[in-house]
């Protein structure tokens, strides 16, 4: 049934992706902002500016530039960045790496958090701590992560200075790696300097990224944790002399789960495309970044790719929260 | 497959743990030999000499840290020899001479040649290659080289041919080297004659610049320069405040003077080559004189300057700054309210009538360029103008400019860090360039022939000519010169750069 279900879902995003394809090619040659009129320069006759949409194919038809284009996707070819002039896919292939590894990260930090911070406020209900708990988490709650960006600038770079501020890693150690997953391999090989000086980098993004997202598994898990402590098997467990503790992780946990899992996986999409605004407060070297420059200098080639890419991403994160829901409910797993 | 020991696992967690907690290095820069900028813009290319990256005057700094120029440019931006000694037309300026520095390599230690310049000069003259100024270079031809000293036929006489050999996209580049490796070789691995040499880089990160130990102009100060790429201006106030950075650009107004006086810290703010202004396209009301004039009358630049931008630019009449060759302060334009008013009565129009139109501008592209236009408006309704704000992008203020479709009013800088007329003026209101606004037969008649003037004295005069001429039509509305903060740490010695760019090799220094 688990291959039933992602087959199913494949199928449909291969679907997805060619809507988002279309759709991301017309919208950037309709809407204002013609990546020549940017680049010409001041003594350009019309000629001039004929030769550059024509070296860069924007004389052509919409239709013709799109099958160009689609043809060359079928290639592995997405096309050269106008501003980079290097490959779509090697710049690609070289910034989601470390957008990748902050937002696991950010991930990982948000469930940490949200789940402790869920069954603290399921073992404190009804008392003044799930009062401050609620109060508090409905502030992270209206704080959008750009804004935690700016504060942890404020607290960790500036008032305090113990974090560094910009940049992924410190450039004098960013030498001698195989692949672009810096933090990974770090550890891999055993150069935990290396790996404790990345994650000084990425303490403060992945901070700001993980704690609205935080909030929101801590409203989603305690509200289940909550009904799932009302339940008769949790009323038994109680009565055969289970502690509170023991009561919430072993019990009401597993079940209450399912709700927030399903949450956490649409909102890691989202998490993924904060990564835009808070790479670039924090100069973060990730594909947020790069979608920033990218759009400022209508390089349609980068833009194209890079939506494409996040429609990938958001599509293997639902496929993956699907089976992963399926999994663990067997209600779900067999229809 | 990757077993862990629990006893791994902790001393992993522990190691890392310490990587994390350690003192981070927040040393003053003159004890080290590194100096860490801030800058305010990503290096997108390698290339100086094609796309987009190569007319962006941010990026020159960068550019002129690994490259070198034909010619070379002072802080007040006066010319000085570069890789060229010496350079010059003959009597009827139907050829060129140009002579070629001696012993210099390139940073691959391979020697630096006259052909390097012919073929660098070939390259950026054919369109092909993506050079954005290519109608400059094709303006010579036929090269003979004799020696150290290159001769070659004026093709098309480009009076400003020099000074855009100090300018955007005028590099010289390896010829042996760049046809060894491609473009895409040379982006992966760039080499220059420059006073830095690239040593690690990652976009939209750093680039990390080590010292060229043989710079024909003497070794660097600093061994190793990085430039951070921090283009949101809250970050570079924080990594100049906590010390992360030795020295940044660009930040508010309001940042910088709280900065420049707290202990550990200096600041520069001086005038650059940037000017602000307001174009006018015609057409509609714009086609009336009077609303033309009232526009520019009844703007108050000193007080615009004096509280939106903390006193830190300096009001202009024509789209020539102080420091540009053409520059003619005799030319004002006042602000006079009251005759604004009048001007607008004799075409009918008034407070309780007013002649209404669009402005665009762009919002945060530029210090305070909406909150600018505001105060413009705010101005403009006092004397009978009612004009409704349009925010854009740079980017559609681009494809609008280049196909006459702007605003009857749009808010833009320009640069122009040679200072030539032909670079500000010029092109800004030719109406065959594609980035003018103001179209009129009466104008091009005025500018046409200055294109091709070989007389440079009487060159400049007919440009100041142009400008008072222009002043007394109201084509356009120039606003002020920008000026340019830099903070850095008080044990360092900045000299600013009129034409902006942050030179680390020549303009900064231990103090």
């Amino acid at each position: 049934m688990l291959l039933a279900v992602i087959f199913r879902r494949a199928a449909m995003a291969l679907i997805t992706l060619a809507g988002v394809a279309v759709i991301v090619f017309v919208l950037l040659r309709v809407v204002p902002g013609d990546p020549v009129a940017m680049m010409i320069g001041p003594g350009a006759t019309a000629a001039d500016i004929a030769a550059l949409k024509a070296h860069y194919g924007f004389d052509a038809s919409i239709p013709e530039q799109f099958r160009i284009w689609v043809g060359g996707i079928v290639t592995g070819d997405f096309g050269t960045s106008i501003t980079l002039h290097r490959y779509v896919t090697e710049v690609l292939a070289s910034r989601l790496p470390a957008t990748l590894e902050l937002a696991i990260a950010a991930l990982v930090i948000a469930v940490a958090i949200g789940g402790t911070v869920a069954v603290a406020g399921t073992l404190m209900r009804r008392t003044i701590g799930e009062t401050i708990i609620d109060g508090v988490n409905s502030i992270l709650l209206a704080v959008p992560d750009f804004i935690w960006a700016l504060a942890l600038v404020l607290l960790f770079a500036v008032a305090l200075p113990v974090l560094p501020l910009t940049g992924r890693i410190d450039p004098e150690l960013a030498e001698g790696f195989a692949t672009r997953f810096y933090l990974i391999e770090s550890i891999l090989t055993g150069r935990f300097a290396v790996a404790g000086n990345i994650l000084s980098h990425m303490i403060m993004p992945a901070l700001a990224l993980a704690l609205p997202l935080a909030a929101v598994i801590v409203r989603i898990l305690k509200q289940s944790l909550k009904e799932a402590m009302l339940q008769d098997y949790v009323l038994l467990a109680r009565i055969k002399g289970f502690r509170e503790l023991r009561l919430v992780l072993q019990e009401a946990l597993r079940n209450a789960i399912g709700p927030a899992l399903a949450l956490t996986g649409v909102q890691f999409t989202f998490l993924i495309g904060g990564t835009v605004i808070v790479e670039r407060i924090f100069a973060y070297p990730g594909i947020g970044n790069l979608a920033i420059d990218a759009v400022i200098n209508r390089d349609f080639p980068v833009i194209q790719g890079l939506v494409l890419l996040f429609g990938v991403i958001f599509i293997l994160i639902n496929i993956g929260v699907d089976v992963a829901v399926a999994a663990l409910n067997p209600r779900l797993r067999y229809g | 497959m990757f077993n862990l020991t629990r006893r791994q696992a902790l001393a992993t967690s522990g190691g890392i743990l310490a990587s994390v907690l350690a003192p981070q290095r927040f040393a003053a820069a003159a004890a080290g030999n590194t100096l860490n900028i801030a800058y305010n813009v990503n290096l997108p290319s390698f290339n100086p000499d094609a796309g987009p990256s190569s007319v962006n005057p941010t990026i020159q700094a960068i550019y002129r840290s690994i490259f070198d120029q034909y010619i070379g440019q002072k802080p007040n931006l006066a010319f000085e020899p570069g890789l060229l000694t010496g350079w010059g037309w003959n009597d009827d300026k139907s050829k060129v001479w140009m002579d070629v520095r001696k012993d210099v390599v390139w940073h691959d230690g391979s020697p630096f040649t006259p052909e390097d310049v012919v073929w660098s000069l070939q390259h950026e003259a054919d369109a092909k290659n993506g050079n954005m100024v290519a109608f400059v270079w094709q303006g010579i031809g036929n090269y003979k080289i004799d020696g150290q000293r290159i001769t070659a036929d004026v093709i098309q006489f480009e009076p400003d041919l020099f000074k855009w050999m100090a300018f955007l996209s005028g590099y010289v580049l390896p010829k042996n080297y760049y046809e060894k490796v491609g473009p895409d070789g040379f982006e992966k691995k760039p080499i220059g004659t420059g006073p830095y040499m690239v040593d690690a880089y990652e976009g939209n990160a750093y680039l990390r610049l080590k010292a060229n130990p043989k710079y024909w102009g003497g070794k660097p100060a600093f061994e190793t320069v990085v430039f951070k790429f921090v283009p949101d201006a809250t970050s570079r106030v924080a990594e100049i405040e906590s010390g992360s950075s030795d020295i940044t650009l660009e930040v508010p107004y309001e940042e910088y003077d709280r900065l420049r006086v707290k202990a550990g810290l200096k600041g520069e703010c001086k005038p650059i080559s940037d000017i602000g202004m307001i174009f006018i396209t015609n057409g509609g009301v714009m086609d009336d004189k009077n609303v033309r004039l009232a526009m520019c009358h009844a703007v108050d630049k000193d007080a615009i300057i004096k509280r939106l931008l903390r006193g830190y630019g300096a009001r202009i009449d024509t789209l020539e700054a102080p420091e540009y060759a053409a520059y003619d302060p005799s030319i004002k334009v006042a602000h006079d309210p009251k005759l604004a008013a009048e001007l607008l009565a004799k075409s009918g129009f008034s407070k309780d009538k007013p002649v209404k139109f669009t402005i665009q501008t762009t919002r945060g592209y530029k210090p305070k360029d909406y909150e600018m236009i505001q105060a413009v408006v705010g101005m403009w309704r006092n004397v009978g103008i009612d004009a409704d704000i349009e925010v854009y992008e740079i980017a559609k203020h681009f494809e609008l400019r280049m196909s006459h479709k702007l605003a009857p009013a749009a808010f833009y800088n320009w640069g122009n860090a040679i200072g030539d007329p032909s670079t500000s003026t010029g092109h800004a209101m030719f109406s065959k360039s594609p980035h003018s606004a103001w179209h009129s037969d009466d104008l091009d008649a005025k500018i046409g022939p200055l294109w091709g003037e070989k007389d440079e004295a009487k060159r400049i005069a007919g440009w100041k000519a142009v400008d008072r001429y222009i002043a007394e039509q109201g084509y356009v509305l120039p606003l002020l010169q920008y000026y340019q903060p830099i903070l850095y740490k008080a044990d360092l010695k900045v000299t600013p750069n009129t034409s902006g760019a942050l030179q680390p090799a020549t303009l900064v220094s231990k103090a």
